[in-house]
């Protein structure tokens, strides 16, 4: 059963130094506020897994949290790159930035393996290409039934997953609608789940396209309306596409970076 | 002198491809202007498949990103990432899909990942893969759109993040891909198709006003010409307003 929780209580009880966490929200319900609450916390030596890093891990790796990054796509969508990103990779700064790279479907597919209870999962596109050849969480079986060679991908267990969604009731099952991403699969692979809810109401009225994550698929749900800007949440509120078309300008630059999480995050 | 501009001829000849009721794995950028172009303009019935999870999407604008709300409103159906990649793309249901490198071979390698021969030192630190390994392997055709740059088309990449169509006729189909591969490349200034001895790429159309010599100039490889080179048909001007507008709205 999830139990209702403040932000900083959950992010200090359920996210420890060196631990492996996922942010997930593919565009839509980025959980951005769980994790200005880890910047806050200054919890270091994180391993963090997201498909697209977006600018919630490049906040995380600039403000020193992050060891090591699992991912599948690094740039700013339609803008360009992630420096904070960049700066980790190629100088170190502030903390040097492992890297464990991998194809959007094959981060699913890990994700998928865990939440099954399996040690992997098997796909194909990694067959032919250069990733399937570096990628130490990627090898090659021949199938039992056909013979034929495909790729089996190391299942993924986060320690912590952080999620974000529309709403949750009292009992503490939360309700999604919209795009959905990695969320179920997320929440089913993680030993923890910490889910952040635009508000929590007594009933939850259903809505076409929407599914409930029931209490005991949760650890804690937190009311942090807002809780996902400047991503978006469907029906709350849009996109902030122009800080999105800022944050290059915002983040370059070392101090200029350090001043806006001064002011934006640990002063908040 | 043309009345348009690079990614204006790349889109137009790009959407010309497509026909109604065609399903459509779409990238954001120039393939999303493409697709859209096509569903206002000859294939209304196109079926937009985003890699966020929507199926079947009608934006009116352009999306900023992959999983905008535009995309999940409009859609018929939205389904999780997993879906999307196991069973619409690794199933086979997707007709055609649109990639872009940084670098492309002469084999139809792409290469979205590092620039410099080695990866834990790259001259050039890239996004990465996103979907394009799977869009490359198992959409029916892949249709690659980039402008023609010397430093972009290479013999050889130097990473491939998505496999082209390989030095050998049955490469594709050892490794069990099922789909034909990039066998459209629409540049600036021409379009390039695999020769059918060899798989080679290879010129087959030049834009109003280039010249075969501008595009080997901006190829690293000899680039062969087919013997039947054809000059493709200027932008007409209902093509252009169309393209113009859905920008504008965007």
């Amino acid at each position: 059963m999830a139990e209702h929780l403040g932000l900083s209580e959950a992010i200090s009880r359920y996210v420890q130094d060196g631990d492996t966490v996922a942010l997930e929200g593919f565009t839509h319900l980025i959980p951005f506020a769980a994790g200005h609450e880890i910047i806050r916390q200054q919890k270091r030596d994180l391993t963090v897994s997201r498909m697209t890093p977006d600018l919630i891990y490049d906040q995380l790796i600039g403000a020193g949290c992050v060891r090591k990054l699992l991912f599948s796509w690094g740039g700013n969508p339609g803008v360009g790159s992630l420096y904070r990103f960049r700066d980790a990779v190629e100088n170190g700064w502030p903390v040097p930035l492992e890297l464990e790279e991998h194809s959007h479907a094959g981060l699913t597919n890990r994700y998928v393996a865990g939440a099954s209870g399996m040690p992997f999962t098997v796909m194909k596109g990694y067959l032919g290409n250069s990733l399937g050849e570096i990628a130490s969480h990627v090898r090659f079986l021949d199938c039992p039934f056909t013979g034929e060679t495909v790729a089996a991908v190391r299942a993924l267990n986060p320690d912590t997953g952080i999620l974000h969604a529309q709403r949750a009731d009292r009992a503490g099952n939360v309700q999604l609608w919209g795009i959905s991403g990695v969320f179920r699969e997320v929440a089913m692979a993680s030993g923890r789940v910490i889910v952040t809810v635009e508000e929590v109401v007594d009933v939850l009225d259903r809505r076409p396209g929407d599914f409930v994550m029931p209490s005991m698929a949760v650890t804690a749900v937190c009311e942090v309306p807002q809780g996902a800007r400047p991503s978006y949440v469907q029906d709350y509120y849009e996109r902030d596409n122009d800080l999105y078309r800022k944050w290059p300008e915002m983040s370059r630059d070392r101090d200029t970076f350090l001043a806006w999480l001064d002011e934006s995050v640990m002063g908040a | 002198m043309p009345t348009w501009a690079a990614d204006e001829i790349m889109s137009v000849v790009a959407a010309r491809l497509l026909r109604d009721g065609m399903s459509c794995f779409v990238g954001i950028g120039i393939p999303s202007t493409v697709a859209n172009l096509a569903r206002n303009t000859h294939a209304p019935n196109l079926f937009l498949i985003y890699e966020a999870g929507a199926l079947g999407a009608k934006p009116y604008r352009l999306p900023l990103s992959i999983g905008d709300g535009e995309l999940a409103v409009t859609a018929d159906s939205v389904v999780s990432v997993p879906e999307i990649f196991n069973y619409w793309l690794q199933g086979g249901h997707i007709d055609v899909g649109y990639l872009s490198a940084a670098q492309i071979d002469r084999f139809g390698n792409l290469n979205t990942t590092v620039i410099g021969p080695d990866y834990h030192d790259p001259k050039v630190r890239l996004p990465g893969a996103g979907g394009a390994p799977e869009i490359a392997a198992h959409c029916h055709e892949v249709t690659v759109i980039m402008r023609h740059a010397r430093r972009a088309f290479v013999p050889r990449v130097d990473f491939v993040t998505s496999v082209g169509l390989g030095p050998e006729p049955d490469t594709r189909s050892r490794l069990g891909f099922r789909g034909a591969g990039p066998i459209k490349v629409i540049t600036d200034l021409g379009i390039l198709r695999p020769d059918p001895q060899d798989n080679e790429l290879t010129l087959v159309a030049i834009h109003p006003g280039v010249e075969v010599r501008d595009v080997q100039d901006r190829t690293q490889w000899p680039l062969r010409v087919a013997p039947s080179l054809e000059v493709t048909n200027a932008p007409t001007s209902e093509e252009l307003a169309a393209l113009r507008d859905l920008k504008n709205r965007s």
